[in-house]
Parts: C-alpha cells; structure tokens; sequence
C-alpha cells in the first residue's frame, strides 16, 4: 500500500459499495481505532483497514481489488465491534473480497474452496476411509455424497 | 434439552476428539443431541468468496432443523457465527428471504422462521448451569493451570450472539473451566485471533498471528490451552510444531477442547476424550491428574 494516486479515482466504487451493508463507510473520521485493533496491522503495516477505507472513498477501486491485501483480513470483527462511527469494516471486507472475485483477482486457496464447497457441499468431503475411522472411533456414519448441493447450484 | 448437532465440515474429518468428547460430555447433562444426515457446509469458508451462495447453504441447513422443530448446537464458533449472522440477517430482510425461498424450493424447503442456534459452549453456560455441571465433576483438576481462547466468530458479532459474553472481557470460558478445579490463567493477547482464515492466502502472515499468542501464554505459565473451534485448533496444535521450528522456540503447550477438560473432570479417559488424537502431547499434562 504506497502512495493514493486520485487521478485513478472511481466515483461509481463508493455507490456500488453503498448498496451493501459494510458501505457506511462515508461515516468514517479516521480515528484509527480499527487499525489499532488489527491483529494484522500488529503485524504488518502494510495492513490498514482505515486506510483501505480512505481509498474506497476516493473511488480507487482497481487498486483495491487487484490488491493482495484485502484477503489478509482474518474476519475477527475486533475492528467492527469497536468502531465508535458503526462502521460494518468486517462486511466491507468482505464485500471488497466478493468483488474482486467477481472481477478475477481472488488467490488460488479461496478459489479452490469455493470450487469444493458448491461442487462437494463441504471443505472435506467425507469418503469410505473417513467413515472407517469415524466407526473405529464410535462415531456415526456420515454420507459420502451430497445430492442437494447440485440442486441448489444448478 | 434437545438439539440438532451441526458437526460443519472440519469437525467429523479432521477433529474426531472434539466430536468425540462433545458427544460423551452432553450424554453425561442429558443434551439429547440429534444428528441430521442432509446437513452440509454452514456456508463460512466460502464467505469471503460468494456472500450470496454462503448465505443460501446456512438458510438451507436453518431449514433442515426448522422442519423438525429443533434449535441449532454447534462446535465451530465460524459455523455458529455463519448459521446465526444469517438468521439474524434474513429475520430483519424479507426481500432477501423471498430470493432465498426461491432457491431453497429446488430442494423442497421453504425457510420460514429460524431455529435459535447456539455455540455447544454457550449452551453449556447459560443453559445446563454451573449447579447442573458440577453434580457430574468426579475429579479434581486443581494442579492445571489453563488458559481459554476465545476467538471471534464465538463472541462476534455480538448482536447475532445477543451479546451473551462481553466481546471486551469474556469471561463464559474460564467460568466453565473454573468449574473442574484447575486454575485460570489470564493473560494480554487473550482476546486476539488465531489467524487461522489468513492460511490459505499467507501462511507466514497466519503462523505469525498465532505465534505472538502463544508466547504470550507461555509467558503467563499456561500448562494447557482451552479451546472452543476447530478452526483455532488447526492453528495452536496441529500447526505448533511447525511454528516451533520455523520460528526456532518451543512452546509444547498442549491445546484441549472444554469438551476434553470438562470430560476429564466428569472423569472420562483419555481415549474416550480422544486425546491420543490431540497433536501436541497431553500425557505430561493428564500425568498430573493422574492420568
Ligand atoms: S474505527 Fe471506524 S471511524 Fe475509526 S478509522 Fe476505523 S472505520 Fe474509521
Ligand atoms: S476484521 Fe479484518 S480488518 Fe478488522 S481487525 Fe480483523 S483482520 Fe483487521
């Protein structure tokens, strides 16, 4: 995250994110708070929510999806549930996320389990070998295929 | 009392001792624990991914126990927060619940009013009691010295929790810990993340966000970690080892479910808590109890 460059400025970005909830972004005084709540930023300066606010609001949209900091966010809300302005920065996050997957820029791990999830229903689809140590365990069996998935994602 | 088990993805592969001990310690309160086979992925992992697809999976598995009249226990605090945050969610927006029966009519269900859904350990809490718990605690666990890690999708957001533990001094944990004997210990990074959703993207960044806790525990003089989420646990035991070595420290703290500290109070042993699956050795610790 060097130096915001505002002649790349998007003014359509910050509508597009304030139709979603986490796009009360607009709120926003820079009191930092979020950035000394994240444990990234605790270790990364590179990482900082408010900045990352700071250049959705200047419409910057390209840098911002194509970054690859956006996906070092945890989800852990310590910045959300702190913010005195009542800014969703977790949802935001998570919106930023959607988007850039949308527009082709996501890492191959997230790609991967979002694959298997629509395609398996789980992360770790269970197999004969799995409910064999479930048994051995004095655990119930498990189903080993999963029909509904392929109806909800026709 | 009587739930539909919602065991997630991580749980029934990769974390058969939290399975195993959550079921043998709700058998011993008389929680009826139901298991409902069509259950699939809460909808997390895919989250950051595709919001609209993670919200349809968690309405889909609300519905399942919706049509049998039971609320919702959960292991994982990420399936918990998932399962809730959407039921929250489609409570207040019925626009969204009307696109969402729509796509839940391919599989012959309609979501209409949400089931509670409850973290195990919160029901533990707030519902069995300490007066019900105690009753079945046979063995003293006053030589250990534990820790709890809370982590965020347990607490946070507080509002689709109800704010049932305070997200900046919680206390839910180490109250049911406190409850076998052993001795709680506090210390400064307790309420920081285990960096566990940053390990597909940057492993570096994750192992580093759970090393600075655990040296933080080490210096607080934990003899054992308490934990409440297998996604936590992937972080703290199963990846300990390879902190230790890339970082060139050792910690060797083991990191027990409440469900195994709450069973071997209850006196289970420790084949039936599954510790021989934990990663991180516990026989030094259960030797102290004499195990
Ligand atoms: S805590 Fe809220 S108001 Fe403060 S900088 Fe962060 S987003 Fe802005
Ligand atoms: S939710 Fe993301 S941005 Fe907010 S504190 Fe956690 S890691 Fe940082």
């Amino acid at each position: 995250m060097g130096t915001i460059d505002l002649d790349q400025g998007d003014p359509d970005f910050v509508k597009e994110l304030a139709g979603q909830s986490g796009g009360q972004i607009r709120a926003c005084f820079t009191c930092r708070t979020c950035v000394a709540s994240c444990p990234i930023s605790a270790i990364n300066r590179e990482f900082n929510p408010a900045k990352i606010i700071r250049m959705a609001l200047y419409g910057l949209k390209e840098e911002i999806l194509k970054s690859a900091f956006i996906w070092l966010c945890t989800t852990c809300y310590a910045c959300q549930e702190r913010c005195p302005q009542g800014v969703s920065i977790t949802d935001f996050m998570t919106h930023l996320k959607n988007m850039a997957i949308k527009e082709g820029h996501a890492p191959p791990g997230i790609r991967a389990q979002l694959k298997l999830v629509k395609g398996e229903g789980r992360i770790y689809p269970i197999d004969d070998f799995d409910n064999k140590k479930r048994n051995k365990a004095g655990l119930p069996p498990l189903p080993t295929s999963c029909d509904a998935i392929k109806e909800l994602f026709l | 009392m009587k739930y539909a088990l919602f065991l997630g993805c991580t749980i029934p592969a990769r974390a058969r001792n939290y399975e195993l001990s959550a079921r043998k310690v709700a058998e011993k309160l008389g929680i009826e624990l139901v298991d409902i086979e069509r259950f699939m992925c809460c909808g997390f992992p895919i989250k950051a991914g595709d919001i609209d697809s993670s919200e349809l999976l968690a309405a889909y598995n609300l519905c399942l126990a919706q049509e049998r009249g039971l609320d919702i226990c959960a292991l994982c605090s990420s399936c918990t927060s998932a399962l809730a945050e959407v039921a929250h969610h489609l409570s207040l927006d019925e626009r969204r619940r009307e696109q969402i029966n729509e796509r839940l009519s391919a599989v012959g269900l309609e979501y209409k009013s949400s089931p509670r859904v409850r973290h195990f350990a919160r029901v533990l809490f707030e519902e069995v009691g300490d007066e019900k718990i105690k009753v079945h605690l046979q063995k003293d666990l006053s030589d250990l010295k534990i820790a709890s890690h809370y982590g965020c999708h347990y607490l946070k957001p507080s509002e689709v929790h109800d704010h049932f533990d305070d997200v900046e001094d919680p206390n839910s944990l180490d109250a049911l810990v406190a409850l076998t004997g052993a001795e709680i210990v506090d210390y400064p990074l307790k309420k920081k993340c285990c960096g566990g959703p940053v390990l597909p993207v940057d492993e570096n960044v994750a192992l580093s966000v759970t090393k600075e806790k655990l040296e933080s525990l080490r210096d607080a003089g934990a003899d054992a970690l308490c934990l409440v989420c297998p996604f936590c646990s992937v972080m703290y035991d199963g990846n300990q080892k390879s902190i230790e070595s890339e970082y060139d420290t050792s910690f060797k703290l083991p990191a027990l479910y409440l469900t195994q500290i709450l069973g071997l109070a209850m006196g289970f042993g420790r084949k039936e808590l599954g510790l021989n699956m934990n990663v991180v050795k516990t026989k030094k610790l259960t030797a102290k109890i004499g195990l």
